[in-house]
């Protein structure tokens, strides 16, 4: 058994005081938003087989909790940007459901308009602003909005969610200089998973200088918090988002994460040798969703009558959402050639 | 007033025969093309490695930080894939960029941002966002300029859906296509020549703007159509005026854009004359003078008194020595001999 990449948090153990400081109903709604955003992952999982949504699927079951925390920091007016493993940040972000499965569904109404697949999902209505199937290339565009702000004195902070391997980009470190350089109004959020599709962190970055030491590096602030604990997450986003709205510049967050399921499609790949199923199990023991709904319970904020409640709600505004995409109509051979130019 | 509706209302197009205005030097008129767009919309601003230095980026940029601010004009770290990325974010969030570069070389870096990202957001977002954007650079030539320093990159991003790419060849189109391309609500690339910057040209006061994605008529003849842009059009001219004498004339076709491309003026003129001499500052192989010559071979095969002619760069690294340099660019003797072949096509004396 080889666990080269072990949790290194402390689950709910020091939350406690997280409870005094926060309504209860923002704190089981973090959990409703975690708990709806693994529900529609397993959803499309287990249809994905029947070849209907003809789009890549890079699924979030496991990280859940680092999707939520961050966007839960944000207002609606604040804009997100993400890479091709978009469906948290989409979700967590406020974007539309519907919108989504029609993408996937390769439908006219889709949230694009079936121009951009499941690795393209923005919903500008609620300042999800983009993504890109590029690694790392919202990154510097992402910046550019923090610019934007900066210049015409807007009030919205800009947020990107970058993988570990994305850091290895070097348009990472060219937005982040200038970040630095121009005190933008941005937070730059890393979900370390620790694998590039296949291959493990240690193959790609000299594992006794972490990320966000480099970031620091960087002359951002820069903090590591455990990516499976969503109040830990938010607490930092928060804090984050609060410099960069007062103007003290940039700041980056690691979260060491993990993805349950492999890199794409449905289900979990590590047999086939990359990483070994124990790694994952042990992972699995710290979930972000159901640590969370344990941490809730003992402090009394989550009964089985509304976890249950929960439950169903969810499952009929999935089944609802399915539905729709479903019997949506598919784009014409119109729709190919609009919007190649911005008139 | 934002720019779209400011620009609407003062728009108005000139033809370069009627042109009232003063004497002013290429980069003078690119000068007042920036300012008076960085007048009239805030959102307008001027970044680039010398914007603010004492070279002023040729001139060009001459100024500007004086008059506008620091925010508006500002150098920028040597990371062009990054701030590409970033002009495009500012440009989807309400700005309007203008990068400029020395030169096209160092475009290449950023080719993951303008290819994989500014040129197909609008698309990929199925309308959602536009990425107003210029990115300005100036093709060099001679001097040691050599493989790095002189390349015409326009050929390759030809083909990329979603831009549109100017080539100026006066004062008069340089600041009247600078206007329409911060205009625009797509990126634009603008590619000058630095042997064209030493011009002196009537530019009209105030704004006016050169419709991008139509060529112009720089002369009218018989013989030949001479379609081309910038510096390479130039000197196809200068190597007709040369054969005046001889009694050979040619529509001069300056296409003053290569995307979108002007295949009306192409084919209108091509289908008079009957033969095509295409000239381009990139290379012939699979660029800009491949690309036209196909547009004919496709529209008008019929016509054509002899096989099109191209006259581009060979498929070489520019060589930075001054003898190979004289070598390897066409010169108006080879243009001249190019025009001269056509006329006379070997083997169909
Ligand atoms: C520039 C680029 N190179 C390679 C790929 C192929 N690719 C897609 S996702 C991926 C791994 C990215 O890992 P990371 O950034 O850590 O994000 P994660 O998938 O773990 O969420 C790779 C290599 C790509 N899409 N873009």
């Amino acid at each position: 058994m080889v666990i080269n990449f072990p949790y290194q948090g402390s689950d709910f153990e020091d939350c406690g005081d997280f409870v005094a400081r926060y309504e209860a109903s923002f704190l089981t709604q973090m959990f409703h938003s975690m708990l709806r955003i693994r529900r529609i992952e397993e959803a499309i999982e287990s249809q994905y087989h029947q070849d209907q949504m003809k789009t890549p699927i890079h699924l979030v079951i496991g990280q859940e909790a680092a999707s939520v925390g961050a966007c839960s920091a944000l207002k609606k007016s604040d804009i997100l940007y993400c890479g091709h493993r978009t469906n948290g940040a989409y979700l967590a972000k406020g974007g539309d459901l519907k919108g989504m499965l029609s993408e996937f569904f390769c439908r006219k109404n889709g949230c694009v308009g079936s121009r951009g697949g499941s690795m393209h999902l923005l919903d500008k209505s609620v300042g999800m602003a983009g993504s890109s199937a590029i690694v790392a290339g919202a990154v510097p565009i992402a910046t550019g909005a923090a610019l934007s702000a900066q210049l015409r004195g807007d009030d919205y902070v800009s947020t990107v969610f970058l993988g570990d391997a994305a850091t290895e980009e070097g348009v990472v470190w060219e937005s982040l200089n200038f970040a630095a350089l121009k005190k933008l109004p941005i937070v730059y959020f890393c979900e370390n998973n620790f694998f590039s599709v296949c291959t493990p962190l240690e193959e790609r970055q000299p594992l006794d200088t972490p990320i966000y030491k480099k970031a620091a590096a960087f002359g951002l602030h820069s903090v590591q918090v455990d990516g499976s604990n969503v109040l830990k997450v938010y607490e930092a986003v928060t804090s984050a988002v609060a410099r960069a709205r007062r103007g003290d510049g940039p700041s980056f967050i690691e979260v060491p994460v993990y993805r349950w399921r492999g890199h794409g499609g449905a289900g979990d790949d590590s047999a086939s040798g990359y990483r070994d199923p124990a790694e994952v199990a042990d992972w699995q023991k710290h979930c972000p969703v159901e640590g969370y709904a344990g941490f809730l319970q003992r402090e009394g904020l989550l009964d089985s009558q509304q976890r249950a409640a929960m439950e169903q709600q969810i499952s009929t505004e999935i089944a609802e959402a399915f539905q729709h995409a479903e019997q949506s109509e598919n784009p014409t051979e119109e729709d190919l050639y609009s919007h190649v130019y911005c008139n | 007033m934002p720019w779209s509706e400011a620009f609407l209302e003062s728009q108005q197009t000139h033809t370069t025969t009627q042109v009232v205005g003063r004497e002013l030097s290429y980069t003078q008129a690119l000068n007042e093309a920036l300012s008076l767009a960085m007048a009239l919309d805030p959102n307008v601003f001027v970044l680039g490695q010398g914007v603010d230095d004492p070279s002023t980026m040729f001139g060009v940029t001459k100024g500007l930080a004086e008059q506008f601010g620091s925010p508006r004009v500002f150098e920028t770290p040597l990371s062009e894939e990054g701030l590409t990325g970033i002009c495009t974010g500012a440009a989807m969030h309400g700005l309007r960029p203008v990068y400029c570069h020395n030169r096209p070389d160092f475009l290449l870096l950023a080719f993951n941002q303008i290819v994989n990202h500014a040129s197909k957001i609008h698309y990929m977002d199925n309308g959602q966002n536009r990425v107003p954007m210029v990115i300005w650079s100036a093709i060099g030539r001679g001097w040691g300029s050599g493989a790095q320093h002189s390349q015409a990159i326009q050929g390759l991003l030809m083909s990329v859906p979603g831009l549109k790419i100017v080539m100026p060849s006066t004062p008069y189109d340089a600041k009247g296509l600078m206007l329409s391309a911060i205009a625009d609500n797509n990126p634009v690339l603008i590619f000058e020549h630095r042997w064209l910057m030493k011009q002196q040209g009537v530019v009209p006061e105030g704004i006016y703007n050169v419709p991008i994605g139509k060529g112009i008529y720089r002369e009218r003849g018989t013989d030949l159509s001479i379609i081309g842009t910038s510096h390479a059009l130039a000197l196809a001219q200068q190597a007709l005026a040369s054969l005046k004498e001889q009694g050979i004339s040619a529509d001069v076709v300056d296409l003053r854009t290569l995307k979108p491309l002007d295949h009306e003026i192409i084919l209108e003129s091509v289908k008079k004359t009957g033969r095509a001499l295409i000239v381009d500052t990139g290379w012939a192989m699979g660029g800009v003078c491949a690309e036209i010559g196909c547009v004919i071979a496709e529209n008008c095969p019929q016509i054509l008194k002899a096989p099109i002619k191209r006259v581009g760069l060979p498929d070489l690294p520019t060589p930075a020595g001054h003898t190979l340099e004289q070598l390897y660019y066409p010169s108006e003797e080879s243009m001249a001999r190019a025009i001269l072949e056509l006329l006379n096509p070997i083997g169909m004396e």
